[in-house]
């Protein structure tokens, strides 16, 4: 009995579907511009968030130490550096290292190669590249290196500067632009999506108003709330559905499109990001597109059910 | 069947649509009634539906007051009655086979049941060349004898008819009625609202008259007399 009222909804559904032509039509076309939004959203947020991780990748502090600072305490230090919860990664460049990178770095800078040959000695000391998890986190970092730490006994002395402090600025600012840019975006979102949900709903309320006469003969022939409303759920589902069609087909060429001229200013192909996750945008804006067609359809509908 | 107890209905102070009605139908009369535009056949037929309120009086189907349904169990009183409208309320997206097999869905009818009675209906009605029509390929005669045929598909104890031949010329009039007279000769209630002179005279049953929302006349055998 439940099975074949089922099949009679979603069969009228369909039927409803294809007979009400340019109505069904305008409702596809709001709802793939929905979808269109909030699929734009999201490469949106993923170009955002690489951009910033790029950025937060290339911040880190670096210790340098004295020339004659012996081996094992530096290691020991990298070691005690590791295990603070904000280090994400340290590295550890010894003092001949730093030489043959200096060596490269100026290979063409004859005078100074040949200033390097006379003085025989390595002038140049250890280093330590920390990198922490969070931007924020650079702060608490170099207070650590600066406190008279237990775990960083006697490394004072053998430290001869760390650059943290001038890049606090910059370190400052760029946190500042990043977390606004988080809550911009966040709000952008919002607001965009709050639009197109209205102008969804208007657009599924004003095709449900084209068949009021309908639902009031529907009830007046004796059949049940459910067998009115079930059509027009299905009607919206298939809204949706399609609608998720058209944007993802949509959106192949315009990624590829973008792919093609914006990779290198963006840094990252949003072709190639379109379809490794393709699966998952397709997921979320099935679901977007076919709740947002049934729970309009059900709302407008309550409306002339009442009655 | 149906019982008027001194029902009253006031849309506005100055007019009363229904003035204290008393009245009685029995199962398997063919009731006319008559009167003017305004004269309170249509709210009467409305107080049957418990599709309006009335402020005084009751109505009852059988021994349950309508007034007193909850919603379920006002569905299924409606699907004791079969009603057919002046400007016929069909499904208009729906072709005629599908207009009459929704109201069969609607009470729960099995898709054999469906096929099989939805063409003899139609060919009751002499609709059955139309059956995948839409009512506006039709005329306004077959549009009305498809609301027949699907005010009668489920086998309804009581047809209501409120002014149905209103929109229809001479030959359609009379098609109608003599199709409500076979269902009536077949054991169903008729309720029948008209103006049309030559319909009541032509049915030769009960007649009630009303005006200004009184009942000022109730023949057994009447004319149209105002």
């Amino acid at each position: 009995m439940m099975m074949i009222d089922l099949k009679r909804v979603i069969k009228a559904g369909f039927l409803n579907f294809t007979r009400s032509g340019l109505v069904s039509f305008a409702a596809v076309l709001v709802v793939t511009i929905t979808l269109s939004v909030i699929t734009g959203i999201i490469l949106l947020q993923a170009v955002l968030n690489f951009s910033l991780n790029e950025i937060k990748d290339k911040v880190d502090v670096t210790i340098y130490f004295n020339v004659k600072a012996p081996e094992d305490k530096i290691l020991s230090l990298k070691g005690s550096l590791e295990n603070l919860p904000e280090v994400k990664e340290v590295s550890y460049v010894s003092a001949e290292e730093a030489l043959r990178l200096f060596r490269e770095r100026h290979e063409s800078d004859y005078p100074t190669i040949q200033a390097l040959d006379e003085i025989k000695d390595n002038p140049l000391g250890a280093y330590l590249n920390v990198k922490a998890k969070e931007v924020s986190q650079y702060e608490s970092i170099a207070n650590f290196l600066k406190g008279d730490n237990a775990l960083v006994l006697g490394s004072a002395s053998i430290v001869d500067k760390i650059n943290y402090h001038q890049n606090k600025i910059v370190i400052d600012r760029l946190n500042n632009i990043i977390s606004g840019a988080q809550k911009l975006g966040f709000l952008v979102t919002l607001i965009l999506i709050v639009i197109s949900i209205i102008v969804t709903f208007n657009t599924i309320r004003l095709a449900i108003f084209i068949s009021k006469e309908e639902i009031s003969v529907m009830r007046l022939v004796g059949a049940s709330k459910m067998r009115v409303r079930g059509p027009f759920m299905v009607e919206g589902a298939i809204y949706g559905a399609i609608a998720t069609i058209i944007t993802i087909l949509l959106f192949i060429p315009t990624t590829i499109y973008l792919g093609r001229t914006m990779t290198n200013f963006l840094g990252m192909n949003i072709f190639s990001y379109y379809v490794s996750n393709l699966f998952q945008i397709t997921v979320i804006i099935l679901l977007s597109g076919v709740s947002l067609g049934i729970i309009s359809s059900l709302i407008a509908i309550r409306k002339y059910l009442n009655k | 069947m149906i019982y008027f107890n001194n029902v009253s209905k006031v849309y506005n102070k100055d007019s009363l649509a229904l003035d204290d009605v008393t009245l009685t139908i029995t199962a398997g009369e063919f009731v006319s009634i008559v009167g003017h535009s305004g004269a309170g056949k249509t709210t009467l037929i409305k107080m049957i539906l418990a599709d309006d309120v009335p402020n005084e009086g009751t109505v009852f189907f059988e021994s349950i007051n309508v007034f007193k349904l909850k919603n379920k169990d006002l569905t299924n009183l409606r699907r004791r009655i079969g009603v057919v409208f002046q400007d016929f309320k069909l499904l208009s997206n729906k072709t005629a086979y599908e207009n009459i097999a929704f109201a069969m869905e609607a009470v729960g009818k099995t898709n054999e049941e469906i096929e099989s009675d939805v063409p003899h209906v139609l060919e009751l009605v002499d609709l059955k060349d139309k059956m995948h029509h839409f009512p506006h390929q039709m005329s306004g005669g077959e549009q009305q004898r498809l609301a027949i045929a699907r005010a009668i598909i489920n086998q309804p104890e009581l047809i209501i008819a409120d002014e149905p031949t209103g929109n229809l010329d001479a030959i359609n009039t009379y098609e109608i009625i003599q199709i409500l007279k076979k269902i009536n000769d077949l054991g169903t209630t008729v309720i029948l609202t008209t103006h049309n002179r030559g319909v009541i005279d032509s049915i030769k049953k009960r007649v009630i008259t009303m005006e200004k929302g009184k009942v000022i006349r109730d023949d057994k055998s009447g004319k149209y007399i105002i």
